[in-house]
């Protein structure tokens, strides 16, 4: 019997039982490599498409630059980064494409009484007034500063320390305490302040993964997270499916069933992301689910980044507990976890831009004080929160008020929807309520959601976010926001949404 | 089959491969493969070859997986101590605790990046700051661009219109709107803030450059502007040609969290520091050569640290190359109003205005921290015509927006025409006061600047000062200016200067009376720098 192989004359007798098979594989694997090399010095394939059509080059009458011309003549337009181009692309997602609608055909009772009604944007206007009056009273001596009434210019004008200055970490830690409402103090010197809680998340992104690692998040979850998180620093999500079976309640099996499939993929998890209070749905994390989620990152060896950005804006009867309180109230590698926070939602400001990151890891604080170069918050506004945030009584009066409010509007709407025998999980946080429309949806799978959605955009007239754009497993969910509307919007809302249904 | 009869003249010619020495009387040749009894035959040609190669591929493809699993560098241990909480016992894992979490290579690499010495100067002025008055032996600083001259016509505005401008959402005479500034605003910035920073740009320009609102967008500073249009012209790996010297900090703001390489392209004294096509076409070559692709050029114009201005020639000369290779060129125009000499400011706006296809290529930085003298304020401006970069900025502004009621400050301070006009007139000839007494001051010492006309600085040639003709010797030199004689300025070296014993003066931070300290305390340094030649 013969065999012939490649090698025939090179590996004869007993050593070709093993090099007989070494040699034909490394050359293979030589190729491989070779073949790797060449793909990726290739240049960026299928260029966009010159978005200025045909510009000519020709008719070049300065005269300065004619001797420097190429003979090689011109070339194409010239490309933007292969990342530039996919986020320039149109956006793609419900959640955006509503916004942008209703932004531009807004719902006034008087001005426009057939525009959109915006029930997407998780923003709160129930306590406006309240904020209005204080800054009627106190911007010019907020601004001005000083007892002698004299304008400090230069604590205004001038460079200021990139990541806050050190007045305003202690009135935002100071706030932040009397807003979760319990024992918990916040350090100062842990703060790290930047222009919104949008650039928080990312820097955050940028300091606990590296390009390709990945974080856990439970689902649903903020669309915005598939752009703070992903868009600039190339780490990935991995979504944790949270079921209505459960109430939308967290597994740490879920969680761990997660890990352990990405790790299979060859996916490197650098942490979990939770919102707490959750968004979309507004439950809370009990101090139970908390510690197993601190053991499983222990166990797991992964960063914790808890979004507590609705943390003052509860209603329930159920009490808020903070990361910062069971780390404080126990032994716990306090290292791996870090909060994000803000003031776009328990003040009401999110035109001021002001985002807090709470980090108890040092490389962490000293990353994120240097990147926050890329996002300050201008001093004036400093100035002007200084004053608002110092002034104890105006605070716990605003906060008082404020909650008293969201809840009887949560009552009010989700009472509204219920006589359309549409039902909204317990929640008893957040700006919103996340409301079971899954008996309204045929066929019963994204398609009929998103069919739904759309009615309710274009017929109906109000822009909901679709479960499908949080990444909910089970279709039929919607997320509506209710701290945008006055009292009296609620029946046209609910007018609305029955007009939809009947058809 | 031709394969296996040179192999077997191979076998006559090398006598010694064989095992046993008895393999050479044989007519029949024995080769052994693992899978033997399966491939026989013509197929064990391939069979017998491709076999192997695809289990070996699959156990590569095998470790490959095992290997990217996590292995957390070994740290310092925490002791996890006793655990005498009930509630999580039961979850807690029999495989016990691990490593403390580190953090990504690339936050550690910003944690570990040793400061240049102009962050240290920075900071060593920030800790012990000169204050003519509670404390004259602080350090004085020479390191910050940042004009103090006009402050006070800033605050004269303020105090009058500050709360009205905030109230009125920036309109002049609109009833108050709370709407305004404390509710969600376009990331990009409020379009009545573009229409004013557009016209304020013109004004600046001093020419008849109209600057559209709609091809703004707006981000908190100049340092934001810069990164986003990093992310958004080069991917990770590609390069930037950067002419020396050039702003330290271009280092953190280009390259930091983008990925993106920086190409110094150096600058010579002999040529004035002036930019030259020979030096880029040779750093993009080199660049090319090391198998990096370049994206771009990123000028300052004024520059800085130098202060001088690109002439149109150059300007257009460098469209030419930029075109040529297919690049984009970013212009950093953050000085364009801080003019001092009689030479003529030309904006890469100009290029935009046209109607060739250059204008896709060409992005203009943009800020008031300097011309405005409001670094606080952190307004930053991109203004291109690519509708690509556009879009994609307008998003990414999302981590980077201006808060509302600094935008409605803005927008009512620039609104007002004849307090503008006067301000930018007021300040130029303030800073052309300061730059001649500075520079004439300099002089004396016998340390002459480079000519400028633009910035808040000068240029100073301290080669006569140091020792050692090297990075060393200025160093040395820096060190001594900046502990013994208490004045923070910045080494040549930090900006990536290819010749030694230039520094960087600004000006603008100090008064007048100031200037004879600072004069005073570098003779006492320079003389104990000539005394032992």
């Amino acid at each position: 019997m013969r065999l012939i192989v490649p090698l025939q004359g090179v590996v004869q007798g007993r050593g070709g039982l093993i090099l007989g098979s070494i040699i034909p594989g490394a050359l293979y694997y030589f190729f491989q490599l070779y073949l790797k090399r060449c793909r990726s010095a290739k240049p960026n394939s299928n260029p966009p498409s010159p978005s200025s059509s045909s510009a000519q080059l020709a008719d070049l009458s300065r005269s300065s630059s004619r001797s420097n011309l190429s003979s090689r003549g011109s070339v194409g337009p010239v490309r933007v980064s292969a990342r530039a181009n996919s986020i320039a692309k149109p956006n793609a997602s419900p959640y955006y494409i509503g916004l942008e609608m209703a932004s531009e055909d807004p719902y006034d009772r008087f001005d426009n009484p057939d525009g959109i009604m915006q029930l997407g944007l998780s923003e709160n206007r129930l306590s406006l007034d309240l904020i209005e009056t204080w800054i009627l009273e106190n911007l010019e001596r907020s601004m001005i500063g000083g007892a002698d009434g004299h304008l400090n210019i230069s604590g205004i004008a001038t460079y200021q320390p990139l990541d806050g200055m050190m007045e305003m970490k202690i009135a935002v830690a100071g706030f932040m305490s009397q807003v979760m409402g319990t024992t918990v103090s916040f350090d100062p010197s842990r703060l790290v302040l930047t222009s919104g809680a949008t650039p928080a998340i990312e820097t955050l992104c940028f300091c606990l993964a590296d390009q390709g690692n990945a974080f856990l998040v439970p689902t649903p979850y903020y669309p915005g997270f598939d752009r703070d998180m992903k868009w600039r620093t190339g780490v990935e999500l991995i979504p944790v499916h949270c079921r209505s079976s459960d109430n939308f309640a967290l597994s740490v099996t879920a969680l761990d069933q997660a890990f352990n499939q990405a790790r299979k993929r060859g996916q490197k998890v650098r942490g979990i992301l939770i919102s707490n209070p959750s968004n979309p749905i507004g439950n809370m994390l009990n101090k139970e689910t908390l510690y197993s989620l601190l053991d499983f990152a222990r166990e797991k060896n992964i960063h914790i980044i808890s979004d507590e950005i609705f943390a003052g804006s509860t209603y329930g009867s159920e009490e808020f507990v903070s990361m910062a309180e069971i780390l404080e109230s126990e032994d716990f590698d306090k290292n791996r976890v870090h909060i994000i926070y803000g003031l776009s939602k328990d003040l009401s400001l999110p035109g001021f831009r002001v985002g807090v990151i709470y980090s108890f890891n040092t490389s962490v604080l000293a990353a994120a004080k240097k990147l926050a170069r890329f996002s300050s918050v201008s001093a004036p506004t400093q100035r002007i929160l200084i004053s608002m945030l110092s002034d104890t009584r105006f605070i716990q009066r605003y906060i008082e008020t404020t909650r008293e409010r969201i809840k009887k509007m949560y009552v009010a709407f989700a009472a509204g929807l219920k006589q359309l025998g549409i039902e909204c999980t317990k929640s008893s946080a957040g700006l919103y309520c996340w409301a079971d429309m899954s008996g309204l949806i045929r066929p019963y799978n994204e398609k009929g959601e998103l069919e739904l959605w759309d009615k309710l955009l274009k017929i109906g007239k109000i822009n909901i976010t679709p479960g499908s754009a949080c990444h909910c497993i089970e279709p039929g969910w919607f997320r509506c926001c209710f701290t945008m509307l006055a009292e009296e919007d609620i029946p046209v809302v609910i007018k609305r949404i029955q007009r939809v249904v009947e058809t | 089959m031709t394969r296996t009869r040179s192999s077997e003249s191979d076998e006559d010619s090398s006598p010694t491969t064989t095992g046993g020495g008895g393999g050479r009387g044989r007519t029949e040749m024995r080769v052994i493969v693992p899978l033997q009894g399966v491939v026989q035959g013509r197929g064990g040609l391939v069979l017998g070859s491709v076999i192997p190669c695809a289990l070996f591929y699959l156990l590569q493809l095998y470790f490959k997986r095992h290997r990217s699993e996590p292995t957390p560098p070994p740290q310092t241990l925490t002791e996890v101590s006793e655990l005498n909480r009930s509630l999580s016992r039961t979850h807690l894992s029999p495989r016990g605790s691990s490593a403390p979490a580190c953090v990504s290579t690339r936050a550690n690499s910003i944690v570990k990046s040793s400061d240049s010495p102009f962050y240290v100067g920075l900071k060593r002025v920030s800790e012990d700051p000169y204050d003519e008055l509670s404390n004259p032996e602080g350090v004085i600083q020479l390191g910050l661009a940042e004009n103090k001259l006009s402050l006070d016509l800033a605050r004269d505005w303020l105090a009058e219109t500050a709360k009205d401008s905030i109230l009125s959402g920036g309109g002049s005479s609109g009833p108050l709107s709370m709407a305004g500034i404390a509710n969600y605003q376009a990331s990009d910035g409020l379009v009545e803030l573009k229409v004013a920073v557009a016209g304020f740009m013109s004004q600046v320009m001093e020419r008849s450059i109209s600057f559209n609102p709609s091809q703004i967008v707006l981000t908190a500073g100049a340092t934001p502007a810069i990164e986003i249009l990093s992310f958004c012209l080069a991917d990770t790996g590609n390069a930037f040609l950067v002419p020396t010297p050039y702003y330290p900090s271009f280092d953190r703001d280009l390259k930091w969290r983008t990925g993106v390489e920086i190409i110094p392209v150096p600058c010579r004294s002999a040529d004035n520091f002036n930019l030259s096509i020979s030096a880029l076409d040779l750093a993009f070559d080199q660049g090319k050569k090391r198998g990096l692709k370049v994206r771009g050029i990123v000028i300052s114009n004024p520059s800085n640290p130098v202060g001088n201005l690109l002439n149109r020639e150059t300007i257009y000369t460098l469209v030419d190359f930029a075109r040529e290779k297919n690049i984009h060129i970013i212009s950093n125009e953050i000085f364009a109003g801080s003019t001092h000499g009689s030479e003529e400011f030309v904006s890469m706006a100009e290029i935009i205005d046209s109607e060739d296809l250059d204008r896709d290529r060409v992005h203009i930085v943009y800020g008031l921290s300097k011309d405005l003298c409001l670094p606080g304020f952190k307004v930053g401006v991109i203004y291109s015509s690519n509708e690509n970069v556009l879009a994609a900025a307008k998003k990414l502004s999302r981590f980077s927006s201006i808060s509302a009621p600094t935008q409605c400050l803005v927008i009512s301070m620039l609104s007002d025409i004849r307090f503008i006009q006067k301000f930018i007139q007021t300040n130029r000839e303030r800073l052309q006061r300061m730059y001649t007494k500075f520079v004439a001051g300099l002089k004396q010492l016998g340390i002459e600047c480079m000519r400028s006309s633009g910035g808040f600085y000068c240029w100073a040639d301290m080669r006569g000062l140091i020792r050692s003709y090297s990075e060393k010797g200025e160093l040395e030199l820096w060190n001594k200016l900046l502990n013994i004689a208490k004045i923070n300025v910045t080494p040549g070296s930090s900006c990536h200067c290819i010749e030694p014993g230039w520094f960087h003066c600004c000006f603008t931070t100090l008064t007048e009376q100031d200037i004879s300290v600072v004069m005073e305390r570098i003779r006492k340094v320079s003389e104990t720098c000539k005394s032992p030649r």
